[in-house]
């Protein structure tokens, strides 16, 4: 059993029908790509996938159980997490504080424990904070733990939102385009970390990239649509010269041939 | 252990407050003391509104309806239950004092209730529209009072003796109530449950992202401070004669959120500040009492020019004197 | 049957003086997404203009000899109100709205209660906050159709609601600026990016807005017979509910709304109880705003995620 399963999903808006029967599997394990010129439906994918938007049809199975049309937080609960393509981070608020709100699995105190600060919700806020600090290392955010999120560069801001995310401990991650902006040399350090978080973590990503020095080389499997609609799917090697894809990204960036490993 | 040291120290805290009574009504006016009471009672209200305005994002602007439900609810129900309480245990200090709290309590209780239907269509609206439907139930709340001839409809409710509702309230139960709602309150938004407020402030489908119920959430804190606005109400009603329903008009929500603003909205000791702005501008302006609102409404529109944040920001006193590093919205904070 | 024809021609003439207001509520927010508050009291100010300006042109003496007032001075008391609230609107924009316009929703929502309790409380120190009783400018005539009380006011009130609706529509689609205001509702920056002076085109919208309300406050005068400071507060956000109820960014849907309110708020009066007029109102915002806020003509928005 696949852990993602999309079946011939559709979403419209009005009269835009921003994605049009996709279907694709995304295996246990895999890293998975999703491209496509831009518009053609990527980000609603997500926001499908993740309970942002009820699909008018189609099926979206995750783990076997259908969660298409579920609330997002049920979703994220269920072990979907996600990254934005304009990062959302919390601003006002720290560092650390914006990867602990995210642990409400590990946080069962009631809101009466709280008021009253009883030894069972100190014992959760430890732990809460604890695994909060373990996440900020690992994503290399440590030292900034008491800082504002709003005040951190760019970079460190998308990283965040991935520290933020592990905190759901998922089992798929959903990143969004997490190389905008990025120049050659810290694309490569993310292709490292996504293969971390898939090989350490165990983690299923799917990403949503432009960069296709990230997707070929660090995708195993790439889909891709246009227009909402599924054109190709296959391994960097396929897609790169697949002449329907050259023909969608025709007037935008052609896939590179000098982006190998 | 801790158990006890806690106990202690609210012990501690009791005693204290009651030795500042006696100094009080030693030392002011019966006018000065009125002022001080109603500044505690303010202190409330703000505190409870901020966290739903200030620390969720949800800006509610019909507050005083629950207010008033808690008010004729203390009232109403200290006044039936006097009798029974006063033939168990006698007349006294005592007995009345559990009567005066029973009957807070159950206000809160009515007013939280209130609350929650009120906020539950309500909250899945965002901005303007949750401040017009907020301002139209606190109206029909009033509307209701008004017309609710058991309570005395416009006239009031004085309970059954024709000297009206017995005045309970004094500096002490007003600032033990005032410790209680603050400290409450201040627990409540340091920690889990305050951080997934302030995320659904930040960035409501983020939070949502990151499996925060917040639809839940945005329904308990409504509830929680209508609760408060309940207690508040119930202390206002028992220092005056009776509850009346022109006490609780739009110009009392209007008051309610120029103590936030003026202080912050989303701080704490900002809420507490203005509380106690509102309810001392109250008194300097009794003989222009015409001219008060309209510097109110200056107040809030210069504010929002000039600097919107109001005095903290959504930062505390002891933030600032730490020096913690909290970011500063340069505009009062919501959701995106 | 008697009884709901009388009914409902109040009603009718009470919602067309609602539609005028919700019309300048509608637009204001199909531009810039801002609930003008202070709208309310800008009708207010109409109709206390109105009310000053005709006392200025003599009306006292023509009622006390039994004459009616002249047409033309009649004519002359509206352009003045509307000319002066459109005068305020644009004022009132530009103090309080334009500073804020770039901040986040709440702030602008904050100012404009603020501007609407201060004109309140304005209008009480300089008004006094005694009820006046309105001047007759036009001097009522009754009609009897079919045991229907009719009066020459009501009827005025459809004729100068229906040309003032008319000569909207005519605007916003005929010309330039009415193009531009449609444009802004849309998109504000794209507009401002084609070259379209926003600035212009919102002083605009809210100079329209106010002497359509302007308008309203003086019929509203003619037809309720006493006006008070505070009689935008109540009237205005019946208005804001019309708004909402016929889909708030639309022209159309003001005018709907409008009508609507109005019968509802006749019917409740004169079906149930007159005490839960005003409850009737509320009522209908809470549940279209539960069960379909974007309203009657209203479309519906769905936010980039």
């Amino acid at each position: 059993m696949s852990l993602l399963a999309l079946r011939a999903v559709d979403k419209i808006f009005g009269g835009l029908h921003a994605v049009r029967g996709v279907s694709f599997q995304v295996e246990k394990g895999a890293i998975f790509g999703l491209i496509g010129p831009n518009g053609a439906g990527k980000t609603t994918l997500f926001n499908v996938i993740t309970g942002v938007y009820t699909p008018e049809h189609g099926e979206i199975a995750f783990q076997g159980k259908n969660i298409a049309g579920l609330k997002p937080a049920l979703i994220a609960e269920l072990g979907v997490a996600r990254t934005f393509q304009n990062i959302r981070i919390f601003r006002t608020m720290t560092v650390a504080e914006n990867v602990m709100v995210a642990g409400h699995h590990l946080h069962k105190a009631s809101i009466g424990s709280a008021i009253l600060r009883t030894r069972a919700y100190e014992r959760d806020e430890q732990a809460l904070t604890k695994r909060a600090h373990e996440l900020l290392e690992i994503l290399g955010l440590a030292e900034l733990a008491g800082e504002v999120a709003g005040s951190l560069p760019y970079g460190s801001q998308r990283r965040l939102e991935i520290a933020r995310g592990l905190m759901l401990s998922p089992q798929l991650l959903l990143l969004d385009e997490p190389a905008a902006g990025m120049n050659s040399q810290e694309a490569r350090t993310l292709n490292d970390q996504i293969r971390f978080l898939r090989d350490q973590l165990g983690l299923t990503v799917i990403l949503v990239e432009h960069n296709m020095n990230v997707v070929m080389n660090v995708c195993e499997t790439i889909h891709v649509v246009d227009h909402g609609e599924t054109i190709a799917e296959g391994a960097p090697a396929e897609i790169k010269v697949h002449p329907r894809v050259l023909a969608a990204y025709l007037g935008e960036e052609t896939p590179d041939a000098e982006a190998s490993a | 252990m801790r158990a006890a040291v806690r106990v202690a120290i609210a012990g501690a805290v009791l005693l204290a407050i009651y030795a500042l009574r006696l100094g009080v009504e030693a030392a002011f006016t019966e006018y000065v003391q009125r002022i001080i009471l109603l500044a505690g009672i303010n202190v409330i209200l703000a505190v409870g509104l901020n966290l739903i305005n200030g620390t969720t994002g949800q800006f509610s602007i019909g507050h005083a309806g629950f207010m008033a439900v808690g008010a004729y609810g203390a009232a109403f129900v200290g006044v039936k239950l006097a009798g029974p309480v006063h033939g168990a245990l006698g007349s006294g200090a005592f007995s009345d004092a559990i009567v005066f709290n029973l009957a807070l309590l159950a206000g809160a209780l009515f007013a939280g209730v209130s609350g929650l239907i009120v906020g539950m269509p309500s909250l899945r609206l965002r901005g303007d529209y949750l401040a017009v439907v907020t301002l139209g139930f606190g109206e029909i709340i009033r509307i209701l009072f008004n017309n609710a001839a058991f309570l005395g409809s416009a006239t009031g409710y004085f309970g059954d003796d024709p000297s009206g509702l017995p005045a309970y309230t004094n500096f002490f139960w007003v600032f033990a109530w005032v410790s209680a709602v603050v400290v409450g309150i201040h627990n409540l938004t340091f920690s889990q449950t305050g951080r997934s407020l302030t995320a659904i402030r930040e960035d409501e489908i983020a939070a949502e992202a990151m499996a925060t119920p917040s639809t839940r959430l945005k329904v308990t804190a409504f509830a929680i401070s209508a609760a408060t606005a309940g207690i508040a109400g119930g202390l206002f009603a028992h220092m005056q004669a009776g509850v009346r329903p022109e006490d609780f008009r739009f110009e009392k929500s209007i008051d309610m959120i120029v103590m936030i603003i003026v202080g912050g909205l989303g701080s704490i000791s900002g809420a507490i500040l203005g509380g106690i702005f509102v309810a001392v501008s109250l008194e300097l302006m009794r003989d222009l009492q015409q001219y008060r609102l309209v510097l109110y409404a200056l107040l809030l529109i210069v504010i929002m020019i000039v600097r919107p944040q109001g005095l903290l920001g959504t930062r505390e006193l002891h933030h600032l004197l730490r020096r913690k590093k909290t970011a500063q919205p340069a505009t009062p904070t919501e959701s995106a | 049957m008697t009884q709901f024809l009388q009914q409902l021609i109040n009603g009718l003439s009470l919602g067309s003086i609602y539609a005028l207001i919700a019309l300048g509520y509608t637009m204001v927010y199909g531009i810039l997404k801002l609930i003008n508050f202070a709208h309310g009291e800008v009708f207010m100010v109409g109709a206390y203009t109105g009310f000053y300006a005709a006392g200025a042109l003599g009306v006292v003496g023509f009622e006390a000899h039994n004459q009616a007032f002249p047409l033309y001075l009649a004519l002359l008391v509206l352009i003045i109100a509307m000319a002066a609230a459109a005068l305020l609107g644009v004022t009132i924009e530009f103090l309080a709205y334009r500073p804020v316009r770039s901040a986040p929703r709440l702030t602008p929502l904050i100012t404009a209660i603020g501007v609407s309790l201060f004109l309140q409380n304005a209008g009480m120190l300089l008004f006094s906050p005694n009820p006046q009783r309105y001047p007759a400018i036009l001097s009522e005539v009754r009609f009897e159709w079919f045991g229907v009380i009719v009066t020459n006011i009501k009827l005025t009130i459809f004729a100068v609601a229906l040309c003032l609706m008319l000569g909207l529509h005519l605007f916003v689609q005929r010309t330039w600026t009415g193009r531009a205001m449609r444009a802004l509702s849309f998109n504000i920056d794209a507009a401002r990016l084609m070259g379209i002076d926003t600035n212009r085109v919102i002083r605009s919208t809210f100079a329209i807005g106010s002497a359509l309300a302007a308008a309203g406050g003086i019929l509203f005068g003619l037809d309720q017979i006493t006006i008070n400071p505070l009689m935008g507060v109540l009237t205005g956000l019946k208005a804001f509910v019309a708004a909402v109820l016929g889909g708030i960014g639309s022209i159309p849907g003001a005018v709907v709304g409008g009508l609507l309110i109005g019968l509802a708020e006749q019917l409740t009066a004169g079906y149930l109880s007159p005490e839960y007029r005003d409850a009737i109102t509320f009522l209908i915002l809470i549940l279209i705003l539960l069960l379909k806020p974007e309203g009657l003509l209203g479309v519906v928005r769905v936010e980039k995620v």
